[in-house]
């Protein structure tokens, strides 16, 4: 074996549900003559081994049991059966700011947090500037931490984790917060976590974390461990895992009704039929995607929507009525000069009954538009803009256009 | 254990924290457990001097007891939701599980120190007698009494996170405990009602605190019997007037039992330990 900072080795996990153990002493008399107790198996038979210095990301929708495994190799639940050893120092930031107490400042709470992942006070009181200028509290760390902004809380606590030296550090799901600036702060700090060797386990259930940092990731679902191997192949896996569970879930809400409906993935093409990966503001596009219904949905009407990557709806056009069935129909949505600045455009499709008014199957996140035009630009919509400066003797100072295009071009008179 | 020794740098945080939320956003903070004794005794002579004692300086009598009655009940009290009130915690991150219950009687300590100081300024301001020769007894019974604390501790909030019934039995109980304590009577009028009951009065010491309790007693109110308040010239017995190696003895004999048992916790702890972030 290869130098491993972890190795989970057969590791099982199961919860007793239901009351057990009960809680009170009520609860036990009452519950005398009851027998047995429901077991949940949250992970089986799971192996993974991940070498110094690589980091791993573990990806699996809710419920999958990856938070599970997380905590079984954090030491805070023990596994029910197999072994798991760790090597090294090992921070686990299951949770920004857990053991933070509202009630004291954040100066107090560096220190105890501290203490809790074993640092000792003149180590932290070293490193205590790098970590209020990590988190940019410098005006605020003497205040009490539950006069803090959500993101102030988790800036503080990240920023505490990744300077106490770890050997292995354990994240779980917590970049997911933060502004999009801290975001980028944070995987900057990863990537030099990487570069000095050091060992990352990332649990999450963002594709794109796993596809900006990881060296390998595995797939939980429930429970199982299902891939293993490089980003792009756990991915696909994970997506196939997700769209099946999804495809299998509507049927058994609406009783008896079989999978009714396949949604293939969109292809993007340009207006020259070429399929493209990025446009620039401005293009044209143009979405192409099958359906398929085993059972005819009589008025069935197709949505596309774009969101942005913070789940802000931006677009969406509906399908006129029409009737689903048999074979797959095609469906192709133009979108002219699309007019959205730089950025990732998480392409959805919805099916809905318009009777019922039932959504009939759905992808979220099917496939993804990516914008770039070179020099990023705030805002969201790209607007054909003109802005000029005239001086008190009515001459033009100061002038620049915003072409659809998004590139901003300053003219100098 | 060694776990724990080294995390003791969390646990001496631990114990700052808990003092330190204690008094966030109140203006006097740690006077208010100074003020506390103070305020007894001027409550207790208060009452006394209406009810009638039978003996003199009888508030300071109680205090000699109740200071260090309340260092132990606090920390078992405080100690066995230490576990079930920081669930959040035992759920996110790793650590000896322990330096909960164990902060929390290390501020009762604290606690403790405080109004001992205050307790010893009334004694200084009232030119109350001590009896210097018992004590050397009192360092000795106060970690008797640290020893006992913590395995309840260890005990009880580990009991309380499988069952949430421990921390209401405990309230119960620590009213039945505080008056199987001498603290308020004294221990020769028990010692005498045993014995008229054909009962060895050693029974006593079953309680861990009784030995603890009369030292602080023996030591600081000074004497082992004083006459009454009446002026008839009778002598109440207050305690044994035993020297100090009787004090001594009863000492090493619960210090032996709450040492035992303060492993015992240990051991029960360690091995509940593991199961508990699932369990809350």
């Amino acid at each position: 074996m290869v130098d491993a900072a972890i190795v989970v080795d057969n590791v099982s996990k199961s919860f007793r549900l239901a009351n057990d153990p009960m809680r009170s002493l009520k609860e036990r008399v009452l519950g005398l003559g009851r027998k047995g107790h429901q077991e949940f198996v949250a992970l089986r038979d799971v192996n993974v081994t991940v070498n110094r210095g690589e980091t791993l990301g573990v990806l699996g929708h809710n419920g999958s049991g990856k938070s599970t495994l997380l905590k079984c190799i954090a030491g805070i639940l023990p596994p029910t059966a197999g072994q798991i050893q760790t090597r090294g120092r090992l921070a686990s930031l299951l949770e920004l700011g857990a053991g933070f107490h509202p009630e004291l400042t954040g100066r107090e709470n560096v220190f105890i947090n501290a203490s809790f992942l074993g640092i000792s006070k003149r180590n932290i009181a070293r490193r205590f500037g790098e970590i209020v200028d990590f988190a940019e509290l410098e005006q605020f760390i003497d205040e009490p931490v539950k006069h803090y902004s959500s993101g102030m809380y988790v800036r503080l606590g990240f920023a505490v984790a990744v300077n106490v030296d770890p050997d292995i550090l354990l994240v779980d799901e917590v970049l997911a917060v933060g502004d999009e600036r801290f975001q980028r702060k944070c995987i900057e700090k990863i990537r030099r976590f990487q570069q000095e060797g050091r060992t990352i386990l990332l649990v999450t259930h963002s594709a794109e974390t796993v596809r900006q940092i990881c060296d390998r990731a595995v797939v939980l679902h429930h429970g199982d461990l299902v891939a293993n191997g490089k980003p792009a192949e756990a991915i696909s896996e994970f997506r196939a895992r997700l769209a099946n569970e999804r495809g299998g879930e509507v049927p058994k809400e609406h009783d008896g009704h079989p999978a009714p409906t396949l949604i293939g993935a969109p292809t993007v093409r340009s207006p020259d039929g070429t399929t493209v990966m990025t446009i620039r503001t401005g293009d044209s596009v143009q979405f192409r995607f099958d359906v398929e219904a085993d059972v005819a949905v009589a008025d069935a009407v197709v949505e596309v929507e774009l969101k942005d990557r913070d789940g802000r709806m931006l677009h969406t056009t509906a399908s006129s009525p029409f009737r689903l069935s048999g074979g797959p129909m095609s469906v192709t949505m133009d979108l002219e000069h699309v007019p959205l600045v730089d950025g990732e455009y998480p392409i959805s499709i919805r099916l809905l009954e318009t009777i019922s008014g039932r959504l009939v199957d759905w992808r979220d996140q099917l496939d993804t538009l990516f914008i770039r035009n070179g020099p990023a630009r705030d805002g969201l919509v790209a607007i054909p803009a003109t802005l000029t400066v005239t001086n008190p003797e009515g001459d033009a100072v100061a002038t620049s256009t915003t072409a659809t295009a998004g590139v901003t071009a300053p003219t100098a008179l | 254990m060694r776990e724990i020794v080294r995390y003791r740098e969390l646990l001496a945080r631990l114990i700052g924290r808990e003092l330190k939320v204690r008094y966030k956003n109140s203006t006097l903070g740690f006077v208010w457990s100074m003020v506390q004794p103070l305020f007894l005794l001027v409550v207790y002579a208060a009452v006394f001097s209406i009810l009638g004692t039978s003996f003199a300086d009888f508030p300071l009598w109680i205090l000699c007891g109740l200071l260090i009655w309340n260092m132990v009940s606090t920390a078992v009290l405080t100690a066995t939701s230490s576990i079930t009130s920081n669930a959040y915690l035992v759920g996110k991150v790793r650590f000896p599980r322990a330096v909960l219950p164990l902060s929390m009687v290390g501020a009762a300590l604290v606690h403790f120190f405080l109004q001992m100081l205050v307790f010893v300024v009334l004694i200084l301001a009232t030119r109350h007698q001590v009896d210097w020769t018992f004590m050397w007894l009192v360092p000795l019974a106060l970690l008797v009494s640290v020893v006992v604390a913590s395995a309840f501790a260890l005990l009880l909030s580990t009991a309380n996170v499988f069952s949430r019934d421990t921390q209401h039995l405990l309230e119960l109980s620590l009213l039945a405990w505080f008056w199987l304590t001498p603290v308020i009577y004294q221990y020769d009028r028990l010692a005498l009602w045993l014995s008229d009951h054909g009962v060895p009065a050693g029974i006593f010491l079953i309680n861990p605190l009784t030995s603890v309790v009369i030292v602080f007693q023996r030591a600081f109110y000074g004497r082992a019997s004083v006459p009454t308040d009446d002026n008839s010239g009778q002598i109440i017995n207050l305690l044994p007037s035993d020297g100090p190696m009787w004090y001594l003895r009863n000492l090493a004999i619960t210090g032996g039992v709450g040492l035992t048992l303060f492993v015992l916790a240990l051991v029960m702890f360690d091995r509940a330990e593991s199961r508990f972030a699932e369990s809350l």
